[in-house]
């Protein structure tokens, strides 16, 4: 049975028979009877042959196709991550992270330290007022709010999410500057505009963890609600609500947008004046530099690219493992 | 319920006797601050998105009042004559975004199906956060690395190639001398656009069930047969819904873009030439702004991207909820 | 519905002359004379479907199954009845090749399928799988309509000539033509949880298989699906060799014509699932050889 009569052109042969004298009318009246044209033949080897081949063929192409594309992903970050590595590592130094920039933006030397400070200063206040009126607003939807109610304020925030960063730093420009002076604290609001619904819904998901059964025995003690969230239902978050709240300062931490308008025509030293004037931050300068045309410009650029990816790549790789035991935790 | 009463009633007992009628009535003042903050924080967040609506589209009057819808479709952008049409940009923010997605999507797809069917578990562990931390880099450094190392290598490699292949595409030009480009600004928003699709779909692809592709595989089907037929008609919506997203994500992005894209002042069928996209244009001006008009009519440009980011924002949700796919807006 | 299958059932019968008169050869030579296994059946030899020997599996270093050795007999139904994690569906699993994708899956000692081995050098799962269906424990249609969830696999392996055809056969086949035919394009998702498993067996049968692996097809079924798919399988058992993994000792009585009793071993401090007894199922229920059998059939086991 090894040899396989050579089929007609019409007729498949994928691991059948097709003697074309058995190709009976349909009997209707016996549905178990096969439609011979492709009986099998359970004796052949269960080798792919035929329209298995070529089948096997698009299914493993497509495979190396998708080890490809995760290749490509991975390879376009470690590009990027080289480029700023190897051309910020050249100007990297203490008395780069120490000194201000030259006075003359086309002269070399000096340094990025009151853009260290600046966006220090600026994600600082931005967490300081976006995280409490995250977690009251995740408090809100999780604890007091009724399924409609917290339905509008959950689209609120998606809906925030969903604002281009570049809109919310015209509205802080609107809203605090026109008409006045840039101001870093407009900055600062503007990036916690874009930390709010980061940290409310991460909180949320967190808050929804908690289990229910925790809450119940709590609320039978007959304390009030607030001691039940302050002292069971926020501690037994409070892994998820850092993780969210860090996660967004490095993300704010790297924002340009809300900072443009608000934040950008800045001097050469360090700024604490956050009322009265811009206040120096990294990626703006950054922004700056890529417009000019200048190589110490750009030099000190790639150095301050170096820092503020460095900050962001250590918190997520910090954040991950910190998130990934405090899970096994919540499991195991 | 019996039980918990029994529970209750010692512990209320204790309360009592501690610390008597104070602790309560603290109780009740304690829930109520705690409860008006609650809400307080909550109206925040909605009267936030009322007052960048109400602010940018205010701010925007002035232009809406004096081009009207006409400013959609004029093509000049001179400031000093106070000539303002959003054509050109718009076209840009359209071709860029959906061009980024068109390479974005199947490339993310792909990446999510290698992390959740075809790669070895180890392999997974590696390279899922490693596209996610692809998500992480700022869009300034991108846009910095764009025409700092990726634009000399346009003109030089990758047009002529693109020319000779698919010369026959208007889209495929002549190279260019600048690799300040369309080209290079889709290429940025593709890598910003890919972590949220491979994320979002690989989840989705994780919640299909062995049952349904162990079924499918009992009938003899190849991995891609399986593929195609089981996993990804069955989470179809909610990678429209994570593509929705990078949409919102690529139409809105100002900074790379406005890094990448050479700021061109006309519309061109070839990638390889200059343009411009609306978010990017605003960004572009935010030294020179100081003339009214012409801040009303960045705003104007503001309110468009502004409607075109919640549209593509609520069309995600809508298509997650409708079809009951849980997709992680916030990451 | 009761005498409607069984009109069915006896338009089979001469069909089931032809196929079983065909000329056989090859797998024979290699089924050989004399078995390992204590137990072997004493049956007039009929010819070996499957041919297990020393079938050992563990997962991740845990073992799930030791030494199993059987003969699976061409045209009867074979049922494997044991307590719940005797290995009884990882011993089904082994024979199409499903655990493959299972992590941490290793295995030991041979099956052979018509005299091929199943796991040999360059054998593609894909074909053993096309050759040996299977209707898994909860039924699993496809997120798509009724047709098809039949047509889908015939189209994939290009057994594309009357398509139509194919799929009305195999819904009569599997006894749900009546009451579907009106609604074909509708998705197979709102069907009753019976009439789901009756399409998992239309949709097994529409590719032709030789072979129909059935895991415990109606425990997640109400009693009166649960005989319809039984009386199915009454039909179906000319036209197929079936093996079925089910709990019910009533149900394999019934229907099958050889039984497998598997059970926990303690091999140190492992424990593992091997066979125990394989017979006629009459033998099986009436004169088991070895205790544990008794005890279990009896119902004196856990």
């Amino acid at each position: 049975m090894s040899s396989t009569p050579p089929a007609p052109a019409d007729v498949p042969v994928d691991g059948v028979l097709a003697p074309p004298e058995e190709q009976a009318p349909l009997e209707r009246e016996d549905p178990l009877a096969p439609l011979t044209e492709y009986r099998l033949d359970p004796a052949r080897p269960l080798r792919a042959s035929g329209h298995l081949r070529r089948r096997q063929l698009v299914s493993r192409t497509m495979d190396a196709l998708q080890s490809a594309s995760a290749l490509i992903a991975v390879s376009v970050l470690a590009f990027v991550v080289y480029s700023v590595v190897s051309h910020g590592a050249s100007i990297l130094s203490i008395s780069f992270l120490t000194k201000g920039p030259p006075l003359i933006e086309t002269e070399p030397g000096g340094g990025i330290a009151p853009m260290i400070v600046g966006t220090a200063t600026l994600v600082a206040i931005a967490a300081a007022i976006s995280a409490p009126i995250g977690i009251l607003a995740a408090l809100y939807m999780t604890e007091f709010a009724g399924r409609r109610s917290a339905r509008l304020v959950r689209l609120a925030l998606d809906l925030l999410y969903g604002v281009p960063t570049i809109v919310t730093g015209l509205f802080i420009f609107a809203l605090l500057v026109a008409g006045k002076s840039q101001m870093g604290f407009a900055g600062a609001v503007g990036l916690a505009i874009i930390m709010l619904p980061l940290i409310a819904r991460a909180t949320q998901e967190a808050l929804v963890l908690v289990p229910r059964d925790l809450r119940q025995a709590v609320e039978a003690l007959g304390v009030g609600r607030w001691r039940a969230v302050r002292g069971v239902v926020l501690p037994s978050a409070l892994g998820g609500i850092l993780t969210a709240t860090v996660l967004s300062i490095a993300r704010a931490a790297g924002e340009t947008a809300p900072l443009l308008f608000a934040s950008s025509v800045f001097s050469n030293g360090v700024s604490m004046n956050i009322f009265g004037e811009a206040t120096p931050n990294l990626t703006v300068y950054i922004y700056k530099a890529s417009e000019g045309a200048n190589r110490f410009g750009w030099a000190r650029a790639w150095g301050a690219a170096l820092a503020l990816l460095g900050f962001i790549l250590v918190v997520n790789i910090a954040i991950r493992a910190f998130d990934a035991r405090r899970r096994a935790r919540l499991l195991g | 319920m019996l039980e918990r009463a029994v529970q209750q009633v010692p512990a209320r007992r204790v309360a009592a006797s501690r610390s008597g009628a104070f602790a309560r009535s603290a109780d009740r003042i304690g829930d109520a601050v705690l409860q008006a903050l609650c809400v307080i924080a909550a109206l925040l967040a909605i009267l936030l998105l009322a007052a960048i609506v109400y602010e940018v589209v205010g701010s925007a009057s002035s232009a809406i009042g004096r081009y009207g819808l006409g400013f959609l479709f004029h093509r000049a952008w001179k400031p000093n004559f106070e000539v303002f049409g959003a054509a050109v940009a718009l076209f840009g923010t359209v071709v860029t975004s959906l061009a980024a997605l068109l390479i974005a999507v199947p490339l993310g797809v792909a990446i999510a199906l290698f992390l959740s069917t075809l790669a070895p578990g180890r392999v997974r562990s590696v390279i899922g956060p490693l596209v996610e931390m692809l998500a992480a880099i700022p869009s300034v450094i991108l846009g910095f690395w764009g025409i700092l190392v990726l634009a000399p290598l346009l003109p030089a490699h990758v047009e002529p190639f693109l020319h000779g292949v698919f010369g026959f595409l208007p889209i495929f030009g002549a190279p260019e001398q600048s690799g300040a480009s369309v080209l290079n600004a889709v290429l940025i928003l593709t890598i910003m656009v890919l972590p949220i699709i491979a994320s979002i779909s690989r989840d989705l692809f994780l919640t299909v069930p062995r049952e349904l592709t162990d079924g499918a595989r009992a009938l003899g089907s190849t991995r891609w047969e399986v593929v195609r037929g089981v996993v990804l008609p069955s989470t179809a919506s909610g990678i429209i819904a994570a593509s929705f997203l990078g949409l919102g994500r690529a139409l809105g992005e100002a900074i790379a873009v406005a890094q990448t894209i050479g700021a061109g002042k006309a519309i061109s069928a070839s990638f390889f030439a200059t343009g411009n996209t609306a978010a990017s244009l605003i960004a572009q001006q935010y030294f020179g702004a100081t003339d009214r008009m012409q801040v009303s009519a960045l705003f104007y440009l503001a309110v468009i991207l502004l409607v075109i980011g919640l549209v593509a924002n609520l069309a995600a949700q809508a298509i997650a909820r409708r079809f009951d796919v849980h997709v992680a807006l916030a990451r | 519905m009761r005498s409607e299958s069984h009109s069915r059932g006896s338009a089979v019968i001469p069909r089931v002359r032809i196929l079983t008169g065909e000329p056989r050869d090859g797998a024979h030579g290699l089924v050989p004379a004399e078995r390992s296994g204590a137990r072997a059946l004493q049956a007039p030899e009929r010819e070996a479907i499957f041919d297990i020997r020393e079938l050992s599996v563990s997962y991740e270093g845990s073992p799930a199954l030791t030494g199993v050795s059987m003969r699976i007999e061409r045209g009867l139904i074979t049922a494997v009845i044991g307590p719940s994690g005797c290995g009884k569906s990882t011993f089904l699993r082994c024979l199409n090749r499903m655990n493959d994708s299972v992590r941490g899956f290793t295995l030991t000692g041979s099956v052979r399928y018509h005299g091929h081995d199943v796991y040999g050098a360059g054998v593609d799962p894909v074909e053993v799988r096309r050759r040996i269906g299977m209707v898994f424990q909860r039924p699993n249609p496809l997120p798509k309509s009724i047709y098809d969830n039949v047509a889908w696999a015939p189209r994939n392996l290009k057994m594309k000539a009357r398509l139509e055809e194919r799929v009305e056969r195999s819904l009569r086949a599997a006894a749900l033509w009546e009451e579907v035919k009106d609604r074909l394009g509708k998705s197979a998702l709102g069907l009753s949880g019976g009439q789901q498993q009756r399409l998992c067996i239309a949709r097994a049968m529409a590719i032709e298989p030789d072979v129909l692996l059935l895991d415990e097809p109606a425990s997640a079924l109400d009693p009166v699906a649960s005989a319809s798919i039984e009386e199915l399988l009454h039909t179906l058992k000319h036209r197929y060799t079936i093996v079925i993994v089910t709990h019910n000792m009533q149900q394999a009585a019934r229907i099958a014509d050889r039984t497998a009793f598997f059970s926990l071993a303690s091999s140190g401090e492992l424990r593992a699932g091997t066979l125990v007894e394989y017979n006629d199922t009459e033998e099986i229920f009436t004169r088991p050889r070895d205790p544990r059998t008794g005890d279990y059939v009896t119902g004196r086991f856990g």
